[in-house]
């Protein structure tokens, strides 16, 4: 049906990326560049008294010496908490309270031990239990005094930046029908996104004031945007510039180093002025992935339908929650997972700590949710002995049915991914362990997951047909690998019938690439695709009238085929595209119209806020992704060892532009999700990470990786290109709690917080202990029967 | 005290003056403009700075550039011959092996490295010859493919 659609066409980037040409932020060499370094922060709160900057300033070959002083304005995506520089106080360990431009980095780092501060240390918080107390330390004061968007909540005077609440149904009549009742805590600890790439920007700013950074970012619009406000800029005296980036997961989404490059530059007009992170620095200095508490309390019928969901999450956000306060709102509007509940209450809560910063990382939240609700699910199932399986049968979303906003779905392919995967995993078979020592065990976790957007996030495309048939087509949508050049090179070419290698894809240049709000939440082959495809329909409305003027027949008995306008009606009437690129010659030699340009713009359709009391709402989201992963794996006996040998996974994506890269992302997101379910943490003390480097922050390598077997699903989203949703980030989500199910189908053992070590594992074996459920109500109407272990006995 | 060292990187003769605390990595990035190799930790944890000295994988981040006088380095850059992609460098487009394409120079110079001394690997082998490489985009099974295919390209 399609050419293009749908086929496993070649990476358009592979070539660069594979010859070492492809040109990264820290590649880039410019005459007369400066180096910049920063001074960080050693307390996790403490007041500025005052910074000493003069015998940096001193040094030879310092060009440029900031602090906070020079950069005031507040800025921040979703609430302006944050300046690139800290002013007033610090609120986490590695903050940035100065900054240094000199003509070597050895310079800069030298000049940086010049900087003298003095603190007044103040008492910190490093949890979401005591950030919520009433006497907690208050982390910003001016909490009150923030801009903010108005689908957020901060309660001022507190260290809550947003508190999102879902009440549906009737929570209370739904647990007095419920014949079981679970409730239990789960903990999800901070982790590093850890792209290959550290963090990276040169600034440069022109005579005329007009600020250039390279940067190597996920949304160059929406840094844009922050930067104007940062600086008192008009958006066209900034420019932002995305070469290839070096792996994002979220990481390089809103603003990061340019708000210190751009003052260091203001200072040395004319110099480019570059800073790129230390693997350390990025560690420490840029977003991490939050912690979060959960607690989840559900209550089931007999028959296994859930007929009330109580959770409460608490998010430990971190020094500045500029974009936390979205996850902990996503959070809340998915709040049971992708089940059909009538009677739902939720309570999300972004906490301010003295911690790395909290921010997108891939999964915005639903890696967190999911890993608990996923596995209390598991646990009450297992008290009422129905299969894991057959209870989420029950309880997925059908054709339909309601999510935790009321929202009602269609086309929701749950049902499939789920019976996909039972499949695969050959579920209810057992497996042998491959030594006495050892023990087999299978899990199942599902999830769903929205773009956690603005409702009327922009995008837009713009197709340039040139005059030998080729095309340019510009977006601002960032490949940041998982592949978005050639899928949106493939919706051009379906439209325009030009084969893909005659397309070039041009992106990140805000002078130049048109608008695109940001390369996050799974949105782009929607959102920009959708652009991209109006764009291609716009230039083909061109070229069929033009056509029709030089064939003598109407526009509408004409259609695009192999490069040319063809006659449906006599085929072998036709005028290429190239004739037509610019303009249609008359046959006396005149011109009409002049060159094809064809431009595309798209925003969600009817995507509504949600009540604020209720969180009720029709539509709060553009679409919903769904999928479904079954493990099976090994746990050794005497070393507490997880060895995760096969993942079967299956996502509703409606329509696989490219199934090649859309499996290539699923299994990119399956190792990552094996890497914080086994591996990863970051190890904190007082808000210190202790394991900023790779020996100690282990990610997955090749010998942690599992036996793959990946199922596409596609139930077309109607309003997506060609049927498509995202999946880049729902890839690695079930993933942990799939785990976390097959260790308890192993053992008999719950473990209730990530990751899943072999300490955690062995610890449970030998003392015979396990995560205490708490099962508050049985079949027999036993009311308040308090702890009962679902452990080993 | 500057050094004067001789090397060949590429294939090409290279004379050079470098500082005794350069190491090979940035000397490459910045005298060479080769980039390559790519600094993912400064610290030989994630293998992206990989090149061929002397036919073995380094991390050129762990090694100082006057050590490489008198060796002969192989690049990224010179994997490909007069425009025709090494095998490797094939199969990894073919297999969509890369994704961000950050480590995927790193990765490549290591299974050069392995298919130079071992045409014929094992899976092991393989997994061996890449431990030390990572990558946060693939899930590494995707190249474990692609090495296995350019292996059976190689005589």
């Amino acid at each position: 049906m399609y050419k293009y659609v749908g086929e496993n066409i070649k990476r358009v980037d592979g070539l660069d990326k594979v010859t070492g040409y492809a040109k990264y932020v820290d590649d880039i060499k410019m005459p007369g560049m400066l180096y910049a370094k920063i001074k960080q922060s050693p307390y996790a709160h403490a007041r500025i008294i005052k910074v000493d900057t003069s015998k940096a300033e001193a040094l030879e070959g310092v060009k440029a010496v900031i602090t906070g002083a020079d950069v005031p304005n507040r800025v921040g995506l979703y609430l302006e908490d944050k300046t690139f520089l800290a002013t007033d106080k610090v609120r986490f360990i590695g903050e940035a309270v100065a900054a240094v431009a000199a003509v070597t980095p050895e310079i800069a780092e030298e000049a940086v031990e010049l900087i003298e501060v003095e603190y007044e240390e103040l008492p910190g918080v490093f949890s979401a239990m005591d950030a919520i107390k009433h006497d907690a330390p208050l982390i910003h004061e001016d909490l009150g005094n923030y801009k903010y968007g108005p689908i957020f909540f901060p309660k001022p005077g507190t260290n809550i930046s947003n508190h999102y609440k879902i009440r549906k149904g009737d929570i209370e009549k739904g647990f007095a029908e419920a014949d079981y009742i679970m409730e239990n805590e789960f903990y999800v600890p901070h982790i590093q996104h850890a792209p290959i790439e550290n963090h990276s920007v040169i600034a440069l700013t022109e005579p005329s004031g007009k600020v250039t950074v390279w940067s190597a970012c996920q949304s160059p619009y929406a840094v844009r945007k922050a930067l104007s406000v940062a600086f008192n800029l008009p958006l066209h005296k900034v420019r932002v510039i995305s070469p290839a980036v070096g792996g994002g997961f979220g990481g390089k989404a809103g603003t990061t180093l340019e708000g210190i490059t751009i003052p260091l530059s203001q200072k040395c007009m004319g110099r480019p002025v570059k800073l790129t992170y230390t693997r350390e620095e990025d560690m420490i200095g840029s977003f991490v992935r939050q912690g979060c508490l959960a607690k989840i309390k559900t209550g089931v019928k007999k028959d296994g339908r859930i007929v009330a969901e109580e959770n409460t999450f608490y998010w430990e956000g971190g020094a500045y929650t500029e974009y936390g306060v979205n996850i902990a709102r996503a959070g809340g509007y998915a709040s049971t997972g992708p089940y059909d509940i009538p009677n739902v209450k939720a309570d999300s809560y972004c906490l301010y700590t003295n911690q790395p910063v909290g921010g997108p990382y891939r999964g915005f939240g639903m890696s967190e949710i999911h890993f608990a609700i996923e596995q209390n699910l598991d646990m009450v199932a297992a008290q009422m002995g129905i299969d894991p399986v057959e209870f989420r049968k029950i309880n997925a979303i059908k054709e339909g049915g309601h999510t935790v906003t009321g929202q009602q779905l269609y086309n929701v392919g749950i049902t499939k991914c789920i019976e996909a995967v039972e499949k695969d995993i050959e579920w209810g078979k057992e497996e042998k362990p491959s030594g006495p020592n050892k023990v087999r065990g299978k899990g199942i976790a599902c999830m769903y997951k929205a773009p956690s957007q603005p409702n009327n996030v922009a995008s837009s495309a713009v197709v340039k047909i040139n005059e030998d048939g080729t095309a340019n087509l510009l977006v601002t949508a960032m490949d940041i690998g998982q592949g978005s050049n050639t899928v949106l090179a493939q919706i051009a070419a379906e439209v325009l019938t030009i084969p893909v290698e005659k397309i070039s894809v041009i992106t990140g240049d805000t002078d130049v690439t048109p608008y695109e709000w940001q390369t996050v939440a799974s949105r782009i082959t929607y959102c920009a695709g959708n652009a991209v495809k109006k764009a291609a329909e716009d230039a083909k409305e061109q070229m069929l009238k033009l056509a029709s003027i030089g064939l003598g027949l109407p526009a509408e008995y004409l259609e695009l085929k192999d490069e040319h306008v063809v006659s449906i009606v006599y085929p072998d009437r036709k005028i290429s595209i190239a004739s037509l690129a610019l303009g249609l010659e008359m046959p006396d030699g005149s011109g009409v119209h002049g060159p094809i340009i064809g431009r595309g713009s798209f925003i969600p359709p009817n995507v509504r806020n949600t009540d604020k009391e209720t969180g009720q709402g029709e539509k709060p989201v553009a679409f919903w992704t769904f999928g479904a992963q079954a493990v099976d794996i090994e746990i050794d006996l005497e070393t507490g060892q997880i060895e995760v040998i096969k993942v079967a996974a299956a996502y509703d994506v409606g329509k696989a532009i490219n199934p090649q890269l859309c499996k290539a992302q699923i299994e990119g997101g399956i190792v990552q999700g094996i890497g914080s379910a086994l591996l990863e943490q970051q190890i904190m003390e007082k808000g210190k990470v202790l394991n900023p480097n790779f020996v100690d922050y282990k990610i997955p390598a090749v010998r942690d990786v599992p036996e793959m077997i990946v199922r596409i699903v596609e139930v077309p989203e109607v309003t997506g290109p060609y049927g498509a949703r995202g999946v880049g980030e729902p890839a690695m989500v079930p993933t942990a709690p799939a785990i976390a199910n097959a260790i308890y189908n192993a053992l008999g053992i719950r473990i209730n917080s990530l990751p899943l070590t072999a300490e955690k594992v062995l610890y449970a074996i030998k003392n015979n202990k396990s995560v205490s459920c708490k099962l508050i109500k049985n079949n027999k109407g036993e009311d308040g029967e308090g702890q009962v272990k679902c452990g080993v006995d | 005290m500057k050094h004067n060292i001789s090397f060949t990187v590429n294939g090409e003769k290279v004379h050079m003056e470098v500082e005794p605390n350069k190491t090979l990595l940035r000397m490459l990035r910045e005298d060479l403009n080769l980039t390559g190799a790519k600094e993912g930790c400064g610290a030989g944890e994630c293998g992206s700075c990989t090149v061929i000295v002397d036919g073995k994988a380094v991390n050129s981040c762990m090694m100082l550039a006057v050590e490489a006088d008198g060796k002969d380095i192989l690049t990224v850059e010179g994997l490909a011959k007069n425009g025709i992609l090494d095998p490797l460098q094939q199969s990894f487009i073919d297999n969509a092996a890369l994704q961000c394409g950050y480590c995927t120079p790193g990765m490549l110079m290591s299974a050069k490295a392995l298919l130079m001394r071992n045409p014929n690997p094992s899976e092991d082998e393989i997994k061996e010859a890449i431990g030390g490489n990572l990558c946060r985009c693939t899930g590494y099974k995707v190249i474990l493919d692609a090495i296995k295919e350019a292996a059976g390209q190689i005589n």
